[in-house]
């Protein structure tokens, strides 16, 4: 009982560091860094909600291997969209013609 | 028993200043680091919460392909932002 | 604060004044605390949905709860996920595909680039390397079934292993045949044929009949796996032709 209560809180505190990240840091990579810090405290909670005694709900735990590919896939998407807006902003075309 | 507590609670104090570091320090790529390194921590994390199957996911995805994304992210960013700076500083002088 | 967003490195990385900064952290702090003050006060869920699973687990045609879960009791969700996938990977696919390039010549999906010199350490780790995580791959796929393991974290690490070959640089790979966007799709294609098979044999969709749930279980995870490797490899290789558009020209 007392573990799953530290990991919950734990998960809260890793939430709010994120949520903290995601607001007030400027560079791109740092805020994707706070967003995934972000799922894991989500994914923490999620799984520490799970543990009932001696029984483990599964259910819990398909949604958070869920979340995690679906988060990379994300985190794939905003770091493409990060270079391509970088090569619409330089001012060097270093693109072959 | 005390030493299953004093496990978790390493963890989780370990896990917090992993995240608080990688927000305040200076450079983006020891921030990565920082990350990756998280990622592993939670996947221990996860093996103590019997959630084998999202441990194994958390190793390979969260530690090994996301701080790969990040890291050949940052390169490009990285290597343009010197380019930046090398071309502007000829022609416009200092920008902050 | 979300307007600007910046993308290279300065002294403090802090997009906010101090005073914004601390009345943000006042806030989150607060709403931490009443966060962590619902979880110590209030009970928790009944285990409703547990004792739920482990009852119907024999009819799953698996016995790991979780990819029964995943793949039997809600593969709506992992349906919608596969496709969420596909979605991210046909954003990311590299413009050639869509330029309508037809003088390049029909290259394989690895093709070797002899150009390139590597380490031989490296060239050496890696004969080994990516004959084993292919294995790893196809014992977790398996394994899935009856233990810790599946679809997902199979193709994370195969995708892996394709990641460090493309790291190591001496091979490429090409994303413009057909085949291979068949490969990212497969695991779609197949999830929804098998859905309308089922759909014609009990007349509901995604409910598995009790003697087919193993084959048809079987059946998605190894598609899914095949498209779920493809897919994190070709978001990564597409970064890194973004990242290396200079080394990217002189291999072709």
């Amino acid at each position: 009982m007392t573990q799953d209560l530290l990991y919950s809180i734990t998960g809260i505190v890793l939430f709010g560091i994120g949520l903290f990240g995601v607001i007030a840091a400027a560079h791109i990579i740092r805020k994707l860094i706070a967003l995934n810090t972000m799922g894991i405290g989500v994914f923490m909670v999620l799984l520490a909600a799970a543990r009932h005694g001696v029984v483990t709900d599964p259910v819990p735990h398909a949604m958070v291997l869920t979340g995690i590919v679906v988060a990379v896939a994300g985190t794939a998407l905003c770091l493409w969209l990060a270079l391509q807006l970088q090569l619409l902003d330089s001012p060097v075309p270093e693109e072959p013609p | 028993m005390w030493a299953e507590i004093v496990i978790d609670v390493v963890l989780a104090g370990g896990v917090i200043t992993l995240a608080a570091l990688s927000l305040v320090v200076r450079q983006v790529f020891t921030a990565i680091v920082l990350y990756i390194s998280l990622g592993l921590m939670v996947t221990i994390i996860w093996t103590r919460l019997n959630a084998w199957d999202v441990a194994i996911a958390e190793a390979a995805i969260g530690a090994g392909l996301t701080g790969a994304l990040l890291l050949v992210a940052w390169r490009r960013l990285h290597e343009k932002e010197d380019v930046n700076d090398v071309s502007e500083a000829g022609n416009s002088g200092n920008r902050v | 604060m979300f307007l600007k967003l910046e993308t290279r490195e300065t002294g403090s990385d802090v997009g906010l004044s101090t005073l914004a900064c601390f009345l943000l952290g006042v806030v989150i702090t607060t709403l931490s605390a009443a966060l962590i003050i619902a979880v110590i006060v209030s009970d928790k869920a009944a285990p409703e949905l547990a004792s739920l699973a482990m009852q119907n687990l024999n009819t799953s045609g698996v016995e790991n709860p979780v990819t029964a879960v995943l793949l039997n009791f809600r593969s709506y969700d992992t349906l919608l996920e596969i496709a969420v996938l596909l979605i991210v990977a046909v954003a990311v696919l590299p413009d050639q595909c869509f330029a309508g390039k037809t003088s390049l010549p029909a290259k394989r999906f690895l093709s070797r680039n002899v150009k390139h010199q590597v380490n031989p350490v490296l060239a050496g780790l890696l004969k080994w390397l990516v004959p084993l995580a292919l294995l790893v791959g196809g014992y977790l796929l398996w394994i899935g079934a009856y233990a810790p393991g599946g679809a997902f974290q199979a193709g994370a690490v195969i995708a892996g292993a394709g990641v460090a070959l493309s790291l190591a640089g001496q091979h490429d790979f090409t994303w413009q045949t057909t085949s291979v966007r068949i490969t990212l799709s497969l695991g779609l294609l197949v999830f929804i044929v098998v859905a309308a098979i089922n759909n014609l044999i009990t007349g509901t969709t995604l409910q598995y009949p009790v003697s087919y749930a193993g084959l048809f279980i079987l059946i998605i995870e190894v598609a899914a796996t095949i498209s779920i490797a493809a897919i994190l490899l070709l978001l990564f290789v597409c970064l890194k032709a973004i990242a290396e558009p200079a080394r990217e020209g002189d291999t072709q």
